[in-house]
């Protein structure tokens, strides 16, 4: 018990942080239109590619004869661009489509 | 002073991040909100990697290496993106959003392996015993971040599978026992792990050593995890998988907070849990929009023997119609409505049906469609499809639209929709899909339904409608029946 609340108390500002961020992401989706479903699901997956930076420490701090660090954390390196990189891609090639589409005369 | 900037910059990303999301969830500025938010994310990886420092205060090395592997998948991830036919986007998704949970349980992996190397040792008074504390709070979070990476990691390759096509729906007796086996099965050994990793040590003289049954029940944790994301989502119809891509999108969203627990690092835990909420609410938004409950999408797979069930009910006979009837029928009609569906976007047919309508104008006769907001059971895929092959936008017609001109309308045809033509959510309220909102293609003249067979739609209901008077089937696979009709169309 002591340790947990010792935990939470050295880590507050992180928890307060999660706590406001579930709200956020609740209160700031919460109006989409069903057509945009889709993209923003997208965009969201690239969002989620900050993962990114934490593959970044590990291979910036990783010894040069620590062979597991180095080619695992290179391995994250890539596999985490691969999720920023095509995430916003796509999503913007999705939403590309959509303003094409609203150029054109309505019927 | 660095560092300083670093947090500047982090506080910069943060804010782009949820303005860019809030921004994605309006049509007029998704595009905007998504380049934002793009623009956040590089800033912040290009400030992490010149000016962050660990807690000793070393900048980071092995710049080669990151490089590297950012030019790496850069270039992959473009290509990939780019090259895409749009309607492969749900499956690109869902693979990049594999890549972010690969991403996060090998961090944990990484940090796991330096955590345990590196134990603080104790040596107690009176004998000198010695003993080790590994921190349990960075333990739990290092497993936490494991296991929700490696089940999106696992269940995302799956999806695109499933979509792709190359791995079939598979469901066998007692999955269901199997899933719950391999849950509480991952928990237990993480549990395990975490109460017992101080006893997991050996001593080699006065140096702490991680024993090889430590690493076996990490390992295994790993493992069981990515088994677990594998039989999660391999039961589960092709048809929901952007619900279940959406679901997993938001586990890697909290596996990617885990990393910002880990590393004290705000950016990646504000945009971990936003994406984790967002996806969440969007998850269920989304199985609103197909009038179904996330447990009914999950679980509902399991009822592959209950749809069957339910469909030996036939109500009367159905009858055929022979492809040059339908072309005839079509090709002297006045008004055509095509009802694009599921079954179009698994056929990639959009083309063909676009130069079907070509075809049906160029003889004088008036071609619209309805389209039905979840038809394909992903919201706007029709929309996306048919854009894709240029068909003009206002021969688009919305639900309210189409239903007002199916009374004039002479020859209605379905390419692999089901469910948003069911007129049993008008009138069976024990149906499940009572109450939604359906197109009235009834009220056309002629009905020509194409489908693959007469298999129930994803609902798993049958559909009064193919036992009509005025409905014909056209069976077999969209693209090919729609070629076969054009070919008929042009020799008449």
């Amino acid at each position: 018990m002591h340790e947990i609340l010792g935990w939470i108390q050295e880590n507050q500002q992180m928890i307060y942080i999660v706590i406001l961020m579930i709200f956020v992401g609740v209160e700031v989706i919460g109006h989409v239109p069903s057509v945009l479903h889709t993209p923003l699901m997208s965009g969201a997956n690239a969002i989620h590619g900050v993962v990114i930076i934490g593959a970044i420490i590990i291979m910036g701090r990783a010894e040069s004869d620590n062979y597991l660090s180095l080619i695992l954390g290179f391995l994250a390196v890539i596999l985490g661009t691969l999720n920023v990189v095509g995430g916003f891609v796509v999503t913007d090639r999705m939403l590309e489509m959509f303003s094409k589409k609203k150029k054109s005369p309505k019927a | 002073m660095e560092l300083n900037i670093l947090t500047f910059i982090y506080l910069i990303g943060a804010v782009t991040f949820i303005l860019g999301l809030k921004m994605l969830a309006h049509p007029d500025r998704a595009r905007k909100g998504n380049l934002l938010a793009a623009f956040g994310m590089t800033i912040a990886v290009l400030g992490t990697i010149f000016l962050y420092k660990d807690e000793e205060g070393n900048g980071l090395h092995n710049y080669g290496w990151i490089f590297g592997g950012i030019v790496i998948g850069g270039i992959i991830g473009t290509l990939a993106a780019k090259k895409i036919k749009m309607t492969a986007m749900p499956e690109m998704v869902s693979m990049f959003n594999g890549m972010g949970g690969a991403c996060a349980a090998l961090i944990s992996i990484v940090e796991f392996n330096r955590m345990t190397s590196h134990p603080e040792i104790h040596s107690l008074p009176p004998s000198n015993f010695l003993s080790v504390s590994v921190p349990h709070g960075e333990l739990l979070i290092i497993l936490l971040g494991l296991i929700i990476g490696s089940v999106s990691f696992a269940g995302s390759m799956i999806a695109w599978g499933k979509l792709d096509g190359s791995i079939k729906d598979f469901a066998f007796k007692g999955q269901h026992t199997l899933n719950l086996v391999f849950l509480v099965g991952v928990f237990a050994l993480a549990v395990y792990l975490f109460v017992n990793i101080n006893d997991l040590y050996r001593f080699d003289g006065t140096v702490a050593v991680f024993t090889n049954k430590g690493h076996i029940l990490f390992y295994s944790v790993f493992i069981i995890a990515l088994l677990y994301g594998v039989f999660f989502v391999m039961p589960i119809g092709g048809a929901d998988m952007p619900v279940v891509i959406s679901l997993l999108n938001s586990f890697t969203g909290v596996a990617a907070a885990c990393g910002g627990f880990l590393y004290n690092n705000k950016l990646m835990l504000t945009g971990g849990i936003l994406v984790g909420a967002a996806g969440t609410l969007l998850t269920i938004l989304m199985c609103k929009a197909m009038n179904r409950s996330l447990a009914n999408v999950l679980i509902g797979s399991f009822g592959g023997s209950k749809a069957t069930g339910e469909a030996k009910k036939q109500q009367g006979t159905y009858k055929e119609i022979t492809l040059s009837d339908a072309s005839v029928l079509m090709a002297y009609a006045n008004k055509v409505m095509i009802v694009p569906g599921y079954g179009l976007a698994v056929a990639q047919a959009q083309h063909v049906c676009h130069d079907l309508e070509k075809l049906l104008v160029e003889r004088g006769v008036d071609v619209k469609y309805a389209i039905h907001p979840v038809a394909g059971r992903m919201p706007g895929h029709m929309n996306v499809l048919l854009a894709e092959a240029d068909v003009s936008y206002d021969k688009l017609l919305e639900m309210e639209q189409a239903n007002e001109e199916f009374p004039t309308t002479d020859v209605v045809l379905i390419l692999g929709a089901n469910d948003v033509v069911n007129p049993a959510a008008k009138t069976d309220p024990s149906s499940p899909i009572y109450g939604m909102p359906i197109l009235d293609v009834e009220l056309a003249k002629n009905v020509i339904v194409n489908k693959r067979s007469m298999k129930p739609g994803y609902a798993g209901i049958e559909n009064s409608l193919f036992f009509q008077k005025k409905t014909s089937m056209l069976f077999g696979d969209a693209k090919k029946v729609l070629q076969d009709l054009i070919a008929e169309i042009k020799s008449l």
